[in-house]
């Protein structure tokens, strides 16, 4: 178990550093759907989000002035929540079927963890 | 490929709607035959990988950028309805809480980024395993060729649907053609990243990839064949 539990620990501090630094350096230019419909004349039928308000819209905290913090800080509570939903998510359809078949699970388990 | 409001019509972004939410149940029925003590808490992590790498967008020639859409990378890592719904979990994140993606475009969204990627990734990905070397470059090639396909794919269904239900009428083949040239590349891009990572956990815990069973099932049942 704690082998799986370093491995996850080293995963998400690498999702962390992805999300929270390097998001930083990220290309700016329109990603290939945008591009499309500039080329194509349909990007004006966008319309803003109704989440355009969001403390955390675009991919920033409002409030934080800093550039580098604002981008970073944001990416670290977006991996935190995405995190936390959807362990949250698996653990619960995990549970739903682990009742059935526990004892398996633990047999399997404890043989290919040793 | 984050669609806002806007581009598609109401109906046709009421039918996405339908069509996600009822991929959504049909992922959610299949991934509990996917999930176990140790893929459960490894899907959460691959979710927030997916959602901190979709961050990088990395340039695809003057004046684009891409990036990772993730399906095939999570559908590899935890199986493909638990891999469809940690995208899908990124993409209500993006939608809620970062204006990323349009709220009456969600299901598109997920339709686009989630099913088609993960489930249509996964055929894709199947297909390959069961005719490539059974071992660690058969299974990277796959992977591989299954992410640079599911972009391209991804953007084929859009054009599918706005072929529907466009807010503007414009010319189907010329926006096939440019949705499926600068989809091919970012699909690159998405091989890359999608071999680097699957590489990478490969190499320091083969047992954690769902991709990867049907290795280590024969390895398993030659041993317990040796032993009785």
């Amino acid at each position: 178990m704690s082998r799986n539990r370093t491995f996850l620990l080293i995963g998400l501090a690498v999702a962390l550093v992805i999300a929270g630094v390097i998001s930083f350096y990220a290309s700016s230019s329109p990603d290939g759907l945008e591009y499309t419909a500039g080329e194509k004349g349909f990007l004006d039928s966008a319309r803003d989000s109704g989440t355009a308000g969001s403390p955390l819209a675009d991919y920033g905290v409002a409030g934080v002035d800093n550039e580098r913090l604002s981008v970073g800080l944001a990416g670290i509570i977006g991996v935190l929540i995405v995190l936390l939903l959807a362990t949250l998510l698996t653990t619960v359809l995990k549970g739903r079927r682990t009742r059935e078949d526990t004892e398996q699970n633990a047999t399997s388990d404890t043989r290919s963890d040793s | 490929m984050h669609v806002p409001d806007g581009f598609l019509t109401a109906p046709v972004s009421v039918a996405t709607g339908v069509v996600a939410a009822g991929g959504v149940a049909y992922a959610i029925r299949g991934a509990r035959s996917e999930l176990d003590e140790k893929t459960a808490p490894m899907a959460g992590l691959v979710a927030a990988f997916v959602f901190a790498t979709q961050m990088i967008n990395f340039p695809v020639g003057a004046g684009t950028s891409g990036h990772l859409m993730g399906g095939v990378l999570a559908a590899v890592l935890v199986g493909p309805y638990t891999g469809a719904l940690c995208v899908t979990v990124v993409l209500i994140v993006q939608g809620l809480l970062f204006a990323d993606g349009g709220l009456t475009a969600l299901g598109t969204n997920i339709v686009l980024m989630a099913l088609v990627t993960a489930l249509g990734g996964w055929l894709i990905f199947r297909g390959l395993v069961k005719t490539l070397p059974k071992n660690r470059g058969g299974l990277l090639t796959a992977s591989g060729i299954a992410a640079l396909l599911s972009v391209p794919l991804a953007a084929l269904v859009f054009v599918a649907l706005y072929v529907v239900g466009g807010a503007v009428g414009i010319d189907l083949g010329a926006l096939t053609a440019t949705m499926l040239g600068v989809h091919v590349l970012i699909g690159l891009g998405e091989a890359a990243i999608t071999v680097a990572v699957v590489g990478a956990v490969l190499s320091a815990r083969p047992d954690l990839v769902y991709g990867a069973r049907h290795l280590t099932t024969e390895l398993t049942l030659r041993s317990s064949k040796a032993a009785s």
